[in-house]
């Protein structure tokens, strides 16, 4: 029949009648418990797993602007809808009372954490950046080259960030001077 | 990868070494399977360890962790000495035939050029012979004693059977068979490919067992073929981007590298880097439109579009040594987005010292993980460190829409599903924006030189959040600044995307964020990486060109016109990928052009057999040279880029059970070792085990996105030590006992794993034991346990400087 089980599954969405049922053998109850199933009018998004490096295909289901499920994605060349076991763990990333959701801010010396808003803790990194740099900034070398580094700031990360995300990261650490500039790749 | 996932369904023998493959990356495994149940296909593990990998391989031979150079160059000897290369292919396609430099030695170990000083080689020697017209010499009979092939060939004579069993503990019978049946696709019409992945990498002398690998490909002409290849598989989801991308500290973006500090000016840099010969000849047009993608506006001829305002480096500021410089007080604040040291940076108690030095760290992540809380870790008193740290919650893959490339080169777009739980879980990218225009605003005014760069970067991508990702991808594929005239017509209008890397300048009329992804976005409102269009069953080699985008050009094979002879036919009916076919019509109506199953890895319109061009985009290249990145136009069996020799030798780790049986120097001359405290190496008279460390398909890495997961750490919950029978029984260990495992360096408790899956082995005579450990653990999440890298030394590859985490020296005793 040359049809994938995705495919079928949106056929099936978008046509009514028993007979297309008839034609794909499937007998009463199970089309029951199709039509039950709690991803049924859940938003559908391709999505790509972030663990390794094989690129699974991934199905993300949401409803209410919540995710309620996850799982691999059929129509994938690679993975077929497979998922390994950290793959099939994926929707636990996302919905888990572990998460650490809001920031969180360590004074010098401090035995403790204390919440804080994004905006305050962004200022205070953007400042601390801009001292450190500009104390630790070497304009030029013994040889008298020109070598503009930031010798004072390591940004390191990271091989589970997106590319835009990286390349994001590229320009402005280099742009401000950064050297020592990594991700995983190395260890 | 040279391939990719789907293309190894097309192998005939599939050599896993320094992987476990079936567990590390299980859904990409099946493709393996495949070419084992429909393709025949033979499957041989060499690990140290007995895995689920090695469950379904026709054979699994152990070996001695960190011996792998004397496994490949016992391949390489044995390959040569029964006549199982691939003739053609050698004399055809790769450097066999050219001459070496008189000056050129191998002596006692140790290359020409070696200066014991410096601990460091100069490479004048390692060069080709070349005539009055400084024209390399060749032999294409490759009988000349001095060409590589015979180089070669005799470097590699020393690696007998005898010698290499010996030093690898694996049986002759073993390495035969091993080697034969690699060696059976040095035809034409087979073709088997190397899966590698941290057991080759993490060791003093990892780039050389790499390399050790290409040269087996080339030597059988498995290069350019479908189920050919050297494919590493790589640990995380964006390993092969952020390393496209350069979060790297010697490159940027497409590999164009950073300039040096006596690069003066731009057409120094590009003067000295640029290569005279193949398709690396374009760097100044990538460079140019990099430095007009980052600068914007301020970047102008007049001030070599701000080519100035880069940093200039030399020397090593690698992970390792930027935590050395740490712990020295020289670096004062971090920034670690998706990073955690703490448990995934060799030698822990340098990386927790060298975090308690900072002024201030920036930690993003999922989870509050081991890095972010490393002043109230075990043993730590908070009131003595003075390290301001910020947690910022980032966004997970399904809060966010961007792209990952995998181990294959496919790029691949991921669409946001939901919002973040609130306004302050952000992206990274957000966060980089954010802070870059947070940077800006506190500069604002500054006339200072040095504040130029952070007042000129380019950062608008609009207004609304969830086009950021968009925007950017835009900006990496390149775009035309003014129109981009050809031959009075005109091929893109300013403002508009560019199709390929093909139309860039080095006028300043493009921009283009990184050369090797442009055609990622060639048109707006087209996104190749979020193509979904699958090869249907029987159509093709599993290529599956319209699903996602593959750099370069979506090509998945790279180096294909391997595939062809050199009339431009498919070498193999069997293994054809590209052919040239001279009736074929080009847009000009001129005849003539490359087709096949994947998209060229050539020119598409030079025929076979034209010599080499003088000039142009493809300079140095010919009809018949399928390596077209090198300035030889072929694949190199010697190579003078290497900081370790331009072959590869074989040196013990630098913690080894035996002395190196192949050449009287120990340890690689070349490779670091870095002066810290925290650093200090053992013997074996202490530690007598041979100690490597792996990972667990229900963990993932440092385990901030496994061990806070309460299905995966109630699968995987706590820490453990693989122990043969024989040597649990030495030491009066049982199953589940308790036990200590200790280094130079410092000690973990963990629980014995009585296994057969390890064994005793007999290593220059000597019986030696192999113990391994996984190392995701650490003192936060659910499933808790001691961090292995406590145990690994701060040693460096020369080439790369990543850690010797594979085969060092430890001591197991009973009870913690």
């Amino acid at each position: 029949m040359g049809i994938s089980r995705r495919g079928f599954l949106k056929l099936a969405g978008a046509t009514t009648g028993a007979a297309l049922f008839a034609d794909f053998n499937v007998a009463g109850p199970v089309r029951a418990y199709a039509m039950e199933l709690p991803i049924k009018g859940a938003k559908e998004t391709p999505t790509i797993c972030p663990y390794c490096s094989v690129g699974c295909g991934q199905i993300a289901h949401a409803r209410d602007g919540k995710l309620i499920n996850l799982e691999g994605d059929p129509d994938h060349p690679i993975s077929l809808g497979r998922l390994c076991p950290k793959g099939s763990a994926t929707y636990e990333l996302t919905v888990n009372e572990r998460r650490q959701n809001k920031v969180l801010y360590r004074a010098p010396n401090s035995p403790k954490w204390e919440e804080k808003d994004l905006s305050w803790a962004m200022d205070r990194i953007a400042q601390k950046y801009k001292e450190t740099r500009d104390a630790s900034f070497v304009e030029t070398d013994a040889d008298g080259n020109r070598v503009n580094q930031t010798r004072g700031i390591t940004w390191i990360g990271s091989a589970c960030c997106d590319n835009e995300e990286t390349y994001l990261f590229a320009k402005l650490a280099r742009s401000t001077g950064l050297v020592y500039f990594e991700h995983q790749a190395r260890i | 990868m040279t391939n990719h996932f789907v293309d190894m369904k097309n192998a005939d023998v599939i050599f896993i070494m320094g992987s476990n493959f079936a567990e590390n990356h299980p859904v990409g495994f099946h493709w393996v399977l495949e070419a084992v149940e429909k393709n025949g296909a033979t499957l041989i593990h060499v690990d140290p360890r007995f895995t689920r990998t090695s469950s379904v391989a026709h054979k699994h031979i152990h070996v001695r962790s960190g011996s792998d150079i004397a496994f490949l160059g016992g391949m390489i000897n044995y390959i040569i000495e029964n006549d199982l290369y691939d003739k053609f292919y050698v004399a055809n396609y790769t450097t066999a035939a050219l001459i070496v430099s008189d000056d050129y030695k191998f002596e006692d170990g140790l290359f020409s050029g070696y200066d014991d000083a410096t601990r460091g080689y100069k490479n004048e020697s390692w060069q080709y012979k070349t005539d009055k017209e400084k024209k390399a010499l060749k032999d294409p009979s490759l009988q000349d004693p001095r060409c590589v092939f015979q180089v070669l060939k005799q470097h590699y004579s020393r690696y007998s059977l005898d010698k290499v069993s010996a030093i690898t503990g694996v049986s002759k019978d073993d390495l035969i068979y091993a080697f034969k049946t690699m060696g059976s696709t040095g035809t034409p019409d087979r073709s088997g490919f190397f899966a590698y992945a941290m057991g080759w990498t993490q060791s003093s002398t990892g780039v050389q067992k790499i390399r050790t690998g290409a040269m087996i490909q080339l030597l059988l002409g498995n290069i350019g073929l479908p189920g050919g290849g050297v494919n590493a598989l790589r640990g995380h989801a964006n390993v092969q981007g952020a390393t496209d991308m350069a979060v790297l500290y010697h490159d940027l973006p497409g590999y164009l590298g950073m300039p040096a500090p006596d690069h003066k000016d731009l057409a120094t840099y590009l003067d000295k880097t640029t290569a005279k010969a193949g398709y690396w000849v374009n760097k100044p047009n990538f460079t140019v439109s990099q430095l007009k993608a980052w600068f914007g506006d301020a970047a102008t001829k007049a001030n070599d579009f701000g080519y100035d305002w880069l940093p200039k480096m030399k020397g090593d500021h690698s992970f390792q040594q930027a935590f050395v410089d740490m712990n020295q007080g020289k670096i004062k604040g971090a920034i670690f987005p998706g990073q955690n040291p703490a448990v995934g940076g060799p030698n822990t108690t340098l990386m927790m010292n060298a975090l308690s030095k900072l002024d201030w760290l920036v930690v993003k992540d999922f989870f509050v993980h081991e890095t972010a809380d490393f002043w109230q870790a075990p043993g730590m008193d908070p009131s003595k460190i003075g390290t301001e740290v910020f947690f910022l919650p980032a966004a997970t893959v399904v809060e966010k829409s961007g792209s990952l490339t995998n181990s294959g080169r496919w790029i691949q777009w991921h669409f946001k599903s939901i919002d973040p739980p609130n306004k302050d879980v952000v992206s990274d990218l957000d966060f980089a924006i954010d802070l870059g225009k947070r940077l800006q605003k506190l500069y604002e005014g500054s006339t200072a030189e040095k504040d130029k760069p952070v007042l000129a970067m380019t950062l608008n991508y609009g207004d609304d959040p969830d086009k950021f990702p968009e925007n950017v991808l835009k900006e990496i594929n390149g775009y035309a600044i003014t129109d981009i005239v050809k031959d009075g017509k005109v091929l893109v209008k300013a403002g508009e995307q560019v199709p390929s890397f093909v139309v860039l300048k080095n006028d300043g009329s493009t921009a283009c964020g990184n050369w090797l992804y442009s055609g990622a976005f060639p048109k707006e409102g087209v996104n190749n990486t979020a193509r979904r269009e699958r090869e249907k069953p029987g159509e093709g080699i599993g290529a599956n060109l319209k699903w996602a985008f593959s750099w370069p050009v979506n090509r998945r094979i790279l180096y294909n016109r391997t595939s062809a002879d050199l009339d431009g036919r498919p070498r193999s009916d069997r293994k054809k990928v590209i052919w040239w076919d001279a009736e074929a019509e080009l847009p000009d109506g001129k005849k003539g052009k490359w087709v096949g199953v994947d998209v060229p890895d050539f020119k598409g319109d030079l025929p076979p057999g034209t010599p080499k061009l003088k000039d142009g985009p493809f300079k140095g290249i010919g009809g018949n040279d399928p390596f077209i990145m090198n300035t030889e136009g072929c694949g190199r069996l010697f190579a003078a880029n290497l900081k370790d020799g331009p072959i590869p030798e074989f040196y013990e780790p630098f913690e080894s059970p035996t002395e190196n049986a192949i050449c009287p120097v120990q340890n690689s001359p070349v490779a670091k070792v870095y002066k810290t405290p925290e650093n200090i190496l053992g013997k074996a008279d202490k530690f007598p085990f041979v100690l490597t460390t792996y990972r667990l398909t229900e963990h993932h890495l440092s385990g901030v996105m496994s061990r806070n997961l309460p299905w995966l750490a109630e699968l995987m919950p706590e820490l453990f030590v693989e122990i043969s029978l024989d040597l649990a029984k030495e030491l009066g260990l049982a199953n589940g006992e308790s036990c200590t495992v200790e280094t130079a360096r410092g000690k973990v408790r963990a629980k014995a794993c009585v296994t057969d899956r390890l064994k005793p082995m007999t290593i220059n005579g000597k019986k030696v034991h192999q113990v391994g450990m996984p190392w995701h653990y650490g003192f936060k999440g659910i499933a808790t346990g001691d961090t292995v890298n406590t145990l690994v030394a701060s040693i460096g590859d020369p080439n790369v400087f990543i850690q010797e985490s594979k085969g060092f020296l430890c001591n197991v005793r009973k009870g913690v």
